[in-house]
């Protein structure tokens, strides 16, 4: 009996991006960190190449983080409010391929720090770790836009990745990527439609699409994480079938979202079983998903979620 | 919609001059406007007035891909023609066109895959232009055999079902709409199709109307290619947001933009 070949035949890709610069490309990281470059969907190695594996970016915080549950913060709790010593732990330690410094503090509804702390925070993390760096800021708007430029402007030739453009707010953050030559967040809420817009808002201002990273934005385990599978899923095949606008690495942020769940944060809650196994688990679980629709940078906050990724990656693209 | 621009052509004015008199500056500003406009192909055709056709296609070949990479469409009747621009080009080639007849297709579908082109393949045999569905379905299936005979595959085959004009068949496009989605279930992957849109409105009053309609008739019945006015910026927004509505864009507020990238 013939078996029907029922291999799909892709017409287009995900672009690779490359993330970081080392010495001899006019930076300063170890080494260089690719993704990306897809032709098919994540795990069909049958119909074609899958890529380079998922990365693991582990979060960073520029402030001592208040809000943590107790099992999350045990691990960093004595770097607490030092990114530097907190980003030398996620590499060293526990085998983070690249740091997210989420910039919270920048918040004037937080710590309100001014652009000039942002930067030193920056450039402390910088020469504490030599894996290339994100760069995520508060999500205000103005506290953003008047800090990107600076941080831009001090890592120039990094070829960092730096966070986010959204579709009422990209111009700045677009124009100081493009002059020092840094790769773009494009952020879009859990929207494909807009996802696909601030694509092309960015490429219009001559941004080239094989330096864009796109975050649609995470849905973590119970709380819409087969909405954002099927945005991804359904991005991931218009790339395939030759969207240019939609063909870009994408990045999701299960470490935040998964402890934000009940499940994962709280303590009073016997009858889930033992607290600290529970935001691990909602990290792994979430993230593990979302690599069968396709991700390229998983962010994470405990390193026991981070340590399970990374087998799990390990035996999907081993 | 894979849009073939038609305006390359010596059938019109400003192209035969610039082909009698060697003009590359009209032909380059046509094809970067062309590509500009959204074609993923351009049709090059030397007309019927050139007076060596040969020279004159490579000529248009080598003009034409030293000012754009867009895909061109090497569009004559006539085999050595078509051989003088397959020599020169170094884009990705569409042959257009061929009869279906057999002994045609085993001279085509061979050239086609020496040069890893796309081949246009009419509904016309030595009987001429079929009048009904059921002969054209029939040649199509035969263009589709041939094809797998000659291991050519079936995204590199585009079959023509022929556009006459409206106001000399006007019981024809409904039959053209029949065909393209018949031509689905011949094989699967199923060939593509194509139509040489603007001979639809020849000789009417609302050509530009009736050509927008009927692409878009024919797009959701599954058209996949048309030789079109991509300059009728009118048309190519319909054409666009046709395959929108049909899901073959993910919708942006850019898709007018986005469907022509």
């Amino acid at each position: 009996m013939n078996i029907p070949d029922v291999r799909e035949k892709w017409t287009g890709g995900i672009n690779e991006v490359v993330l970081g610069a080392t010495r001899a490309e006019g930076g300063t990281r170890d080494k260089v960190i690719r993704i990306g470059g897809g032709k098919t969907i994540p795990l069909m190695r049958f119909e074609g190449d899958i890529g380079h594996p998922p990365v693991i970016a582990m979060d960073v915080l520029d402030v001592a983080p208040e809000d943590w549950p107790a099992p999350l913060l045990a691990a960093i709790k004595d770097v607490a409010g030092n990114p530097a010593a907190w980003a030398k732990r996620c590499v060293e330690d526990w085998g983070a391929d690249l740091v997210c410094i989420k910039l919270d503090g920048l918040d004037p509804d937080g710590a309100n720090h001014t652009a000039e702390q942002a930067v030193e925070t920056v450039l402390k993390v910088k020469e504490a770790v030599g894996c290339p760096l994100i760069v995520w800021g508060c999500g205000d708007h103005a506290k953003d836009n008047e800090a990107m430029p600076k941080i831009s402007q001090a890592l120039k030739g990094e070829r960092a990745l730096l966070g986010c453009a959204e579709e009422k707010n990209y111009k700045t953050i677009t124009a100081v990527c493009l002059a020092d030559g840094h790769n773009l967040i494009t952020l879009s809420p859990l929207d494909i439609n807009i996802q696909k817009q601030v694509n092309i808002l960015v490429s219009d201002m001559g941004f080239p699409l094989d330096r864009i990273v796109i975050f649609p934005t995470t849905g973590a385990l119970g709380y819409g994480l087969e909405y954002t599978y099927s945005i991804q899923e359904r991005g991931r095949i218009a790339a395939l079938t030759g969207d240019k606008m939609m063909a870009m690495p994408v990045i999701c942020d299960t470490g935040y979202e998964s402890w934000r769940a009940k499940e994962a944060k709280s303590a009073d809650a016997p009858e889930w079983g033992p607290q600290e196994l529970r935001g691990p688990i909602w990290e792994t679980v979430t993230a593990t998903t979302l690599m069968q629709a396709g991700v390229d940078i998983i962010r994470t906050r405990s390193p026991q979620a981070t340590a399970a990724i990374r087998r799990a990656i390990a035996r999907f693209y081993g | 919609m894979i849009a073939v621009g038609e305006r390359i052509n010596g059938m019109f004015n400003d192209v035969k001059k610039a082909i009698q008199t060697r003009d590359a500056r009209i032909i380059q500003d046509l094809a970067r406007r062309q590509t500009e406009a959204g074609a993923k192909y351009l049709d090059l055709n030397v007309g019927t007035a050139a007076e060596d056709p040969e020279a004159a296609m490579r000529w248009l070949v080598e003009t034409t891909q030293a000012a754009v990479q867009t895909p061109i469409a090497i569009d004559s009747q006539r085999l050595r023609v078509i051989k003088a621009g397959l020599e020169v080009a170094r884009v990705p080639v569409m042959i257009n066109s061929t009869k279906s007849d057999p002994e045609q297709l085993d001279k085509f579908m061979p050239l086609a895959l020496e040069h890893n082109a796309a081949l246009v393949c009419l509904t016309i045999t030595a009987e001429g232009v079929p009048q009904d569905v059921n002969k054209r379905v029939e040649i199509c299936a035969n263009i589709v055999a041939k094809a797998q005979e000659h291991g050519m595959p079936m995204d590199k085959v585009f079959i023509d079902p022929i556009v006459l004009p409206i106001n000399v068949a006007q019981d024809q496009p409904k039959y053209i709409i029949e065909v393209i989605q018949q031509t689905k279930v011949l094989s699967d992957p199923p060939p593509r199709t194509i139509v040489g849109l603007s001979n639809i409105s020849q000789g009417t009053s609302q050509r530009a109307l009736i050509n927008r309609i009927a692409l878009v008739m024919f797009i959701a019945a599954g058209l996949d290619a048309a030789i079109v006015d991509v300059l009728d910026s009118d048309l190519m927004d319909a054409a666009i947001t046709a395959e929108m509505l049909l899901n073959k864009q993910i919708y942006s507020d850019s898709f007018l933009k986005a469907g022509r990238m």
